[in-house]
């Protein structure tokens, strides 16, 4: 286990002041200015240097797309924008930071914006986070009151804004450009990629959008010295990571955690193991509800990281890990997500647009039986038809947990459709 | 149900506030010059705070001169994003979670309470006004799963019973203190945190202190 | 310039190109909805996907830039796959009512299901269904069919310059529709139905007319306005049901405007089909012999001096060219093609042409408008103008009315006073002129006809002198050509006037024009006067005179006539037409004229016979020879002409009135048009609410 003093998120849970002065026993915005002093290629190094990898979802290394960013400020200003639109679903660790260690955030996007040459942050929340809004807010204007953002930011003759813009309901604003367009007062629809933001991004200028946790770390890592996180988890998946567990664990909870956690330990350290007993377990989705599930063989001894979850044909994206135990109807629990998908489609592009429903509507009869067993093979073959064929990932997202599904449950599958034609009840009794 | 819903009945006119006039032209002033349109999203929340939870149309002609944005810009904005509403909503507006996160954890349990105590389906409102419900996609706070959101409030951890007792105190016109309706502290696991538990600030605080200081004063 | 391979060819392509493009450029087809050349890239239809090598992924063609050494393919598993897909998504919810689709037989998606789809569905669910939408008397929506391609919005938005139209919702419930379903108020609005490629947004006027394999298609030129617009008239047996638009970059690219595409309808109501003669104060019905007859007798002893004729705005040139050699030989010098009065003269051509040119404005960096209001003058001329300004770094000043243009401008004032300020470099305008390298005036008809429009006229080519406007052609440093710039522009409002002009129909020596001919009827001195085509002059002040009225609408012209020879309709007949750029384009009859209705230089020749002035050819051949042989400006088929400059206009004080606008009512400008009962619901619906809420009616 991750030992206490190997913590970043040291107010996770809030039971320490979450305001400036709190942040400030715990450490924040203490070497600040000296951070401020060094080059931004610098810095830029140490972030590339430590391993980190994005925190929402793709795992890019950070260091090298803040290298992305053009290294002079020409005729348009840099932007830094931060992705707190978290809707993934089974995702829900950027909202404890927000609203018990805001400080972390807001120092980090000073540093982060620093070493991109950025006159600004805008932070994106979700709309729903009124409460963890006026939080952010809160210790933003500390902030500034305290001069360590502004005008001339904590005396390094640096001007750097943050600003805090609310969502109001749209899963798809988690996507980078479609957050810019929401950002520019427009509809959240992806853009087109090329170009990509580093070159033309929030008001056509060059902007980099990371992930609140991605940004949060920033000041620890350059405060500790990049080797510090580069030793914790293993080579090219290192450092600390919050992991969000909810479903059917006896104690489902946010955790900081070392990557490369196994997963078992994982749940039973933390959350009281699965409801049942591990060998009870049916299926983990083990990075929100984009990734492939895994059965429990898999979860037997898989590695929470980046390259392990790979490796078994999942991922460990948001590291949301949704556990779901043999009382668990997993053909509704996936069909819910199809449901999702479908609900948050923007409509821009066809085979989203079109497939999300399609799938969802497929899916939908498969809970009851009620489908022909020729229709799973047409239903994989319309995941593939999305898979890859859209402007942006969500597609993709929504495609992967019916594949997830029809690899390692068709049985199940099959059995209600055969069930159905039997005149049988399709599910047992649960519950 | 399509995806534009819109009043029949609307008022003929809207305007802000002066108090919120200076919150748009305060919000308008975050974004660089020319680039007023980013205020829309915010300045349509406002319109909606204004106006007991709804966004009339007139509001919709007032903002979008106020961002010199063609009115049709701003209806697509609106009618984008979930949050708001283009029609009258109860008092209490309550959004029940029912993404696979919360299912797993009851949310149908959560539902039912609701039409039990209320009568309500989705998008329904109560003959009094009082309670309109909607199902909505995740609210992002799956480790406190299922999640019923009133209005701006977060309510954790819900289940039939202590629905039932949220929403008989909404009734009675009060309104509990958000957070877990089974009385946990946020996210931390429910029999007790394993970890920080050895961590001391720079002041020499632990946390395990600081944790049981936090729990006796109520602060979360 | 990339080059790239596409299926094993290799390309190069600008700079800035498109894989799209370049897959065009090796031959490869590439099936598109959403893509258009002409608007913003939307890459949301996803049908343009292809192969590229180093991407996991098949990229939208249409929106990714072609780069050196790009290898492409379009002819692999991957990309058929991908289309099939595609295509079968966009059917899904797809209605399959095809066989009462107005867009059956025309429709993109059709083809290229055809091509590209499966053969059966696999959708089982139930499909879409979802609301039409009103947009407006022209554009009939059937949304269940949409296949949100964008189109529309982003023509409205980017060329028509109206943010009425919108997307909106999301995912499976994005509709199309205009704010609370307004119509969609543009003068091009009815360009989405040509851009619609499902049959989502079809025509409202034509609904349920034809199927397009039914009409047949004539490629010819449209009279709605000066611009002379290049057109397919699509006719069923001899009625005329359809006008749409014909490809021509330096012209409309591929746009119409809506009375160009619309007035059609009006050339079956209020049709002249037979010659009649004012017996008793009433018009009866007569043959052709006697009607001539009746000219004969009334003009027989008539001194020259005693006739005058005036040509309307949508004559065609033979006929111009018959009437004045019909007059010359009766020797009459009172002629005149300018109905409005504009106080043009044919001194130096590019006195009265609009030298820029069309496809010019889009090199122009300064623009001057005086006395016009494009947006009416010549819709499609003002898109282009938009279409420069959108691109950037284009400065417009307006002297004149201040109207919606669609991009916006300095209004520097209302009258010839500030356009004096201009040309004597007082007005801040004349150095932004001054300062440009291809500036431009555009001089409209609000300026020209008015009692001062000759000094106006001076005044506007002092500007053109004095600000730079008049660069001779010269080479730059690498020896290339740099092609002269002459940015003096007039704008026309009548398809005949520039042709009327170059032929001379005007008045000779002592001769009269409109006014003076109307003075002279009024006052008894011009016994007869032959209206051809000519209804906008004032008819009230045609005294006793004897009218003439040749043409083929039951308009004001021909009531007040004596006698009526009925002629043909521009769709009736081939004719020349001469653009306000000085082009020369030749129009196609698509369908006979009704009746006896004939086509009018043949009723010109005949009654040059019954005159005794018989008129020296029998065949239109014949006619266009003696044409080329008068003017040698005839002799070149659309060709926009570099005009010499030279002296025009006359030096003279101006008066203070402000420029007005010569348009009143868009959707009615003519005969055929004032017919037509679709641009009357135009006007109800766009012009008379504006006017009554504004109180400037007339």
């Amino acid at each position: 286990m991750l030992r206490d003093e190997d913590r970043i998120f040291t107010n996770l849970y809030g039971w320490f002041d979450w305001g400036l002065e709190g942040a400030r026993k715990r450490g924040d915005w203490s070497t600040t200015k000296e951070i401020l002093s060094r080059s931004p290629e610098d810095i830029v190094e140490d972030v590339k240097n430590s391993g980190l990898r994005g925190r929402g979802g793709a795992g890019f290394p950070t260091g090298v797309k803040w290298s992305f960013m053009p290294k002079e400020v020409k005729d348009k200003p840099h932007y830094l924008v931060v992705n707190a639109d978290e809707s993934e679903p089974g995702t829900c660790k950027d909202r404890e930071i927000i609203r018990n260690d805001p400080h972390k955030l807001v120092e980090g996007c000073l540093i982060a914006g620093y070493s991109m040459r950025a006159c600004a942050a805008y932070i994106y929340i979700r709309g729903e986070f009124y409460a963890e809004a006026v939080r952010l807010q809160a210790a933003i204007d500390q902030a500034y009151e305290a001069g360590l953002i502004g005008k001339n930011a904590c005396g390094s003759g640096y001007d750097f804004d943050v600003f805090l813009h609310r969502g109001a309901g749209a899963y798809i604003c988690g996507e980078e450009t479609a957050l810019l367009e929401s950002l520019e007062g427009k509809k959240g629809q992806p853009r087109l990629k090329p170009p990509f933001p580093a070159g033309v991004g929030l008001y056509g200028c060059p902007t980099t959008v990371n992930n609140v946790e991605s940004i949060a770390v920033v000041p620890e890592i350059l405060r500790r010295g990049f080797q510090w996180f580069a030793d914790l988890g293993r080579p090219k998946n290192s450092g600390t990571k919050l992991f969000c567990i909810s479903g059917h664990v006896e104690n489902p909870c946010n955790v900081e955690e070392e990557m490369g956690i196994p997963l078992r330990e994982l749940l039973e350290k933390h959350c009281g193991g699965v409801i049942g007993g591990w060998d009870n377990l049916l299926a983990v989705i083990p990075g929100g509800s984009s990734v492939p599930m895994m059965p429990k063989a898999v979860c037997d001894d898989v590695l929470m990281d980046f390259d392990s979850l790979r490796e078994v044909g999942a991922g460990l994206g948001t590291a949301a890990v949704i556990v779901m135990n043999k009382q668990t109807d997993i053909v509704r629990a996936i069909a819910r997500l199809s449901y999702f998908y479908k609900h948050e489609s923007c409509g821009q592009c066809t085979p989203c647009r079109e497939g999300t429903g399609w799938m969802y509507r497929v899916m939908d009869r498969l809970c009851r039986g009620e489908a022909e067993v020729e229709e799973i093979d047409a239903l994989y073959q319309v995941t593939k038809q999305i898979e890859g064929h859209t402007i942006c990932a969500l597609g993709d997202a929504a495609a992967w947990p019916i594949q997830g599904l029809l690899r390692h449950f068709r049985p199940e599958v099959e059995r209600r459709i055969a069930a159905r034609k039997a005149g049988q009840p399709v599910l047992e009794a649960a519950e | 149900m399509s995806g534009i819903d819109i009043a029949e009945n609307q008022p003929e006119s809207f305007a802000f506030t002066s108090e919120n006039m200076a919150k748009a032209d305060a919000i308008i002033a975050k974004y660089p010059e020319g680039r007023q349109a980013s205020a829309v999203m915010p300045l349509l929340d406002l319109a909606q705070r204004q106006h007991d939870n709804w966004i009339p149309l007139a509001a919709i002609d007032v903002i979008s001169e106020k961002l010199k944005m063609p009115r049709i810009r701003v209806l697509e904005v609106a009618t984008f994003y979930t949050m708001y509403n283009l029609k009258p909503v109860g008092k209490y507006f309550l959004q029940a979670c029912t993404t696979t996160p919360c299912w797993l954890r009851g949310s149908d349990q959560v539902m039912k309470c609701i039409k039990d105590t209320l009568g309500l389906d989705n998008h329904q409102t109560s003959d009094d006004g009082m309670f309109t419900l909607l199902e909505v996609e995740c609210l992002g706070a799956c480790a406190n799963a299922p999640i019923l959101q009133v209005n701006d409030e977060f309510y954790e951890d819900a289940n039939y019973e202590n629905t039932a007792k949220l929403l008989e105190s909404l009734k009675k016109g009060e309104v509990p203190e958000p957070g877990s309706l089974s009385g946990r502290n946020h996210s931390e696991p429910e029999a007790g945190a394993q970890t920080l538990l050895s961590y001391k600030d720079n002041e020499g605080t632990r946390s395990y202190d600081a944790k049981i200081s936090a729990g006796e004063t109520g602060e979360k | 310039m990339p080059k790239l391979t596409v299926n094993g060819v290799e390309v190069e392509v600008p700079a800035g190109a498109s894989v799209l493009q370049a897959c065009e450029e090796a031959g490869a087809e590439v099936p598109r909805f959403c893509y258009h050349e002409r608007l913003s890239i939307a890459g949301n239809c996803r049908m343009c996907l292809v192969e590229m090598e180093r991407s996991p992924k098949p990229v939208a063609s249409c929106a990714m830039p072609a780069g050196d050494g790009m290898v492409i393919r379009t002819d692999t598993d991957i990309v058929k796959r991908a289309r099939e897909g595609v295509m079968e998504f966009l059917l899904i919810n797809h209605p399959l009512d095809c066989p009462i689709c107005d867009q059956g037989g025309e429709c993109d998606l059709q083809d290229q299901a055809m091509a590209f789809g499966h053969h059966s569905s696999r959708y089982d669910e139930n499909k879409r269904a979802v609301e039409d939408k009103h947009m407006g008397p022209l554009v009939n929506t059937i949304m269940t069919r949409c296949i949100h391609c964008t189109r529309c919005v982003r023509f409205s938005t980017e060329v028509a310059g109206v943010t009425d139209m919108g997307l909106l919702g999301r995912g499976e419930n994005a509709e199309i529709t205009t704010y609370l379903e307004k119509a969609l108020d543009s003068e091009l609005s009815a360009n989405v139905i040509d851009l619609c490629p499902v049959g989502a947004l079809t025509s409202k006027p034509y609904a349920f007319v034809a199927r397009p394999w039914e009409l047949r298609k004539t490629e010819t030129i449209d009279v709605m306005d000066a611009l002379g617009s290049n057109i397919r008239v699509d006719t069923r047996g001899s009625e005329v049901l359809r006008v749409l638009p014909r490809l021509h970059e330096e012209v409309n690219e591929e746009w119409i405007s809506d009375k160009t595409r619309y007035a059609c309808d009006g050339l079956k109501r209020q049709r002249l089909d037979r010659p009649y003669l004012r017996k008793d104060g009433k018009l009866q019905p007569v043959s052709w012999d006697d009607a001539f007859a009746a000219i004969a007798a009334k003009l027989k002893g008539l001194k020259g001096a005693e006739i005058a004729a005036v040509a309307g705005d949508t004559v065609d040139v033979e006929s111009m060219f018959a009437l004045k050699g019909l007059m010359t030989g009766l020797g009459s010098p009172n002629l005149d093609c300018r109905q409005d009065g504009a106080k043009l003269d044919a001194m130096t051509r590019a006195g009265y042409l609009f030298n820029a040119t069309i496809a010019g404005i889009e090199d122009a960096d300064a623009i001057l408008i005086v006395g016009a209001n494009p947006r009416w003058d010549a819709a499609v001329l003002n898109a282009r103008i938009r279409k420069r300004w959108l691109a950037g770094g284009l400065k417009v000043g307006v002297i004149g009315a201040p109207v919606d243009l669609t991009y916006s401008y300095d209004h520097l004032g209302a009258g010839p006073q500030t356009l004096s300020e201009v040309a004597d470099g007082k007005n801040a305008f004349a150095s932004v002129l001054k300062d440009a390298k291809k500036p431009m005036i555009i001089l409209g008809m609000g300026a020209l006809t008015r009692e001062d429009g000759a000094a106006v006229l001076a005044t506007a080519r002092k500007i053109a002198e004095s600000t730079g406007m008049l660069v001779p052609a010269s080479k730059d440093a690498d020896g290339n050509e740099i092609p002269a710039w002459n940015g003096f522009s007039v704008l026309h409002t009548a398809a005949s006037r520039v042709g009327g002009l170059d032929l001379g129909f005007l008045p000779g020596k002592g001769g009269a024009d409109v006014a003076g001919m109307l003075d002279g009827a009024s006052k008894g001195k011009i016994k007869a006067v032959y209206l051809l085509g000519a209804d906008e002059i004032d008819t009230q002040r045609l005294g006793d005179a004897f009218v003439i009225y040749q043409g083929h609408h039951g308009d004001r012209g021909a009531h007040r006539a004596d006698v009526i020879l009925p002629g043909a309709a521009y769709t009736e007949k081939d004719g020349l037409y001469v653009n306000t750029e000085g082009r020369v384009q030749m129009a196609l009859r698509a369908s006979f004229p009704p009746g006896e209705a004939r086509e009018d230089w043949a009723i010109v020749r005949a009654l040059s016979a019954h005159l005794g002035a018989a008129l020296p050819y029998d065949s239109l051949e014949q006619l266009r020879a003696a044409l080329r042989k008068s003017n040698e400006v005839f002799t070149e088929i659309d060709i926009a002409p570099q005009a010499v400059w030279g002296p025009f206009g006359a030096e003279g004080s101006m008066s203070e009135t402000g420029f007005g606008t010569t348009i009143e009512n868009f959707y009615m400008t003519d005969p055929i048009s004032r017919a037509s009962l679709t641009m009357a619901e135009c006007t109800e619906v766009f012009v008379l609410p504006k006017q009554n809420r504004t109180g400037t009616e007339g």
